[in-house]
């Protein structure tokens, strides 16, 4: 079999794979930082706590109600959602007039109690959740084998990002959430209700989450902590990315998840931290990060 | 009333209206009214308070007292974002064009309020510098070009009252000339217009009256064909 620069091919597309589905996973999850980021300021340090509601939801749907993948794809980010609006409106909403910073807290706080409530639950043991019978199997490609829930789950991240990225950038909704991110007062004052934007702007970033958290579900087990793995990653990669920008959040989101990948292959020692040595060198650099403009 | 007509009545009367920000109160009863059609502005030096009774009047500004009626209805109380869809188009001195939108984005983006607004060839031939800068960014455009916009975008959306704060703020003689064309153009479809002006020359030449402004409280008011007669009291209001 042919070596590249003494790596086995199989091993390397093996990991740049890997690299690509928790790339997808930053994705998602910085695009729904992002968008919160934008409109509401503030830093939704419950992302990952939701992200991991998603998939328990997901579980929870099929060993209680035997309601399967297909459908909790739908129905756990909506739920993830409503959280999200039950969360904005009586809680984030009164906070606005103060400190951004207030923000965070309240939903680091919430990410604890999220956390702590499923703990108590269901212990930190993973539980296992089946891949769907339709996504099961995989195919050779003669380079790799391609698991096709892999497959699936890349391919549908990307759809989603990409059609989150239309929707916000090239249709009338989306420019009505562009300039109220720029100046709400002023679209208030066209006759938008900007009070119920933000609230469905909370909803739907973090419905991203559940939704990655349902994705997540058959790759690695459902477990209480699966967000707060994760989301430290996620945040370095919004730093890199750029506060705010919903092009910057995909590209790095994908860009860092393959680069983490070849970290693997070829310095394997490096690979947890290659994002933060990258985010430190960003930082440096251009501070409002790779797509960030300067507030 | 000269004419004794019953189509001129009051669309905006405000009354005794205080407002304030935070705990610093800016407006100490101002009070004027606006006929349907006419041009009247609001003059007064920096900081008189002239661009707080706007804001008020949109509800940006919340914390206010007193009265203001738009076609009879009440406005303070009411939910901001249900005044412009009662048909009044607000156009901010800053001028607000978003530069995460383009041209047309920002043309396009007040939503339709009232029936009978401006179509956009309409809008194109009253600010022709704007025609085929549609996927222009929209701070990219010069100032001038940025003010006609601001003025343009709620043509659209069949406002019929419209605020506008300091059009000519900062431009040059040439493009005054051509706000003031189009400023004409609007009251001749029969738009009611508010202007706030520092540059009262410009004033004189669309105004049908003239209510002067000093600390949070209207001083004066001036009909335009008396404008000559005032001058001097004018310019001690103004300072100029
Ligand atoms: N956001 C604010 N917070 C506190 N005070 C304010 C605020 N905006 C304006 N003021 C104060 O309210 C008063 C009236 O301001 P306003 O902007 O209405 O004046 P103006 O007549 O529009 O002046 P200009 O001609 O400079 O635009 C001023 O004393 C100003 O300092
Ligand atoms: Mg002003």
């Amino acid at each position: 079999m042919v070596q590249l620069l003494g790596i086995p091919p199989q091993a390397l597309f093996g990991q740049l794979l890997l690299g690509l589905i928790n790339g997808s996973f930053y994705a998602l999850l910085s695009l729904g930082l992002a968008v919160i980021f934008g409109m509401l300021n503030v830093v939704n340090m419950a992302h990952g706590a939701l992200y991991m509601v998603g998939a328990f939801l997901a579980w929870l749907l099929m060993t209680h109600a035997g309601i399967g993948y297909w459908p909790a794809l739908v129905l756990a980010p909506l739920m993830v959602g409503a959280i999200g609006l039950l969360l904005e409106r009586t809680m984030l909403r009164r906070l606005y007039k103060v400190d951004h910073l207030y923000g965070l807290l309240l939903t680091f706080g919430l990410a604890l109690i999220f956390e702590g409530i499923f703990r108590h639950q269901y212990g930190v043991s993973g539980q296992p959740y089946p891949i769907p019978d339709l996504l099961k199997g995989g195919s050779n490609l003669g380079f790799m084998f391609l698991p096709t829930y892999r497959g699936w789950v890349v391919a549908f991240s990307l759809l989603v990002c990409f059609g989150t990225w239309y929707a916000i950038e090239r249709t009338r909704l989306g420019a009505y959430l562009r300039a109220a991110t720029e100046n709400p007062t002023l679209v208030q004052a066209f006759g938008i209700n900007v009070p119920v934007m933000v609230s469905l702007t909370y909803g739907f970033g973090v419905a991203l989450a559940g939704l990655a958290g349902v994705l997540a579900a058959p790759i690695y087990q459902v477990n209480p902590l699966m967000g707060s793995n994760l989301i430290i990653v996620v945040f370095a990669v919004v730093v890199i990315g750029g506060m705010g920008s919903i092009l910057g959040a995909i590209v790095t989101g994908l860009g860092l998840g393959l680069l983490e990948g070849l970290t693997k292959v070829f310095y394997p020692e490096a690979a947890n931290i290659v994002v933060f040595v990258i985010m430190a060198v960003v930082l440096m650099i251009k501070p409002a990060g790779l797509f960030g403009r300067e507030r | 009333m000269p004419d004794g007509s019953i189509t001129k009545t009051a669309m905006l009367e405000v009354g005794d209206l205080h407002a304030f920000y935070g705990e610093s109160h800016v407006l100490h009863g101002v009070s004027l009214d606006v006929r349907q059609g006419e041009v009247v502005t609001l003059l007064g030096r920096n900081g008189a308070g002239k661009t707080t009774t706007m804001r008020s009047i949109m509800g940006i500004v919340g914390k206010r007292r007193g009265s203001i009626r738009f076609q009879g209805q009440q406005l303070i109380g009411m939910a901001q974002h249900r005044i412009p869809r009662l048909g009044i188009g607000y156009v901010p001195e800053e001028r607000g064009i978003f530069s995460s939108l383009s041209v047309d984005e920002n043309l396009t983006l007040p939503p339709v309020v009232k029936p009978g607004g401006m179509t956009v060839p309409q809008i194109y031939e009253l600010f022709p510098n704007l025609k085929g800068r549609g996927s222009t960014q929209g701070t990219r455009l010069s100032g001038g070009e940025q003010q006609m916009l601001a003025i343009a975008r709620i043509l659209r959306t069949g406002a019929t009252l419209i605020l506008l704060d300091e059009p000519t703020e900062g431009l040059a003689p040439v493009i005054i000339e051509q706000i003031g064309v189009a400023v004409r153009a609007l009251k001749a479809r029969g738009f009611t217009i508010v202007l706030v002006e520092q540059n009262f020359h410009f004033a004189a030449t669309i105004a049908d009256r003239h209510y002067v402004m000093e600390e949070g409280r209207i001083v004066d008011m001036i009909p335009n064909d008396q404008l000559h007669a005032n001058m001097d009291k004018l310019h001690t209001h103004l300072g100029v």
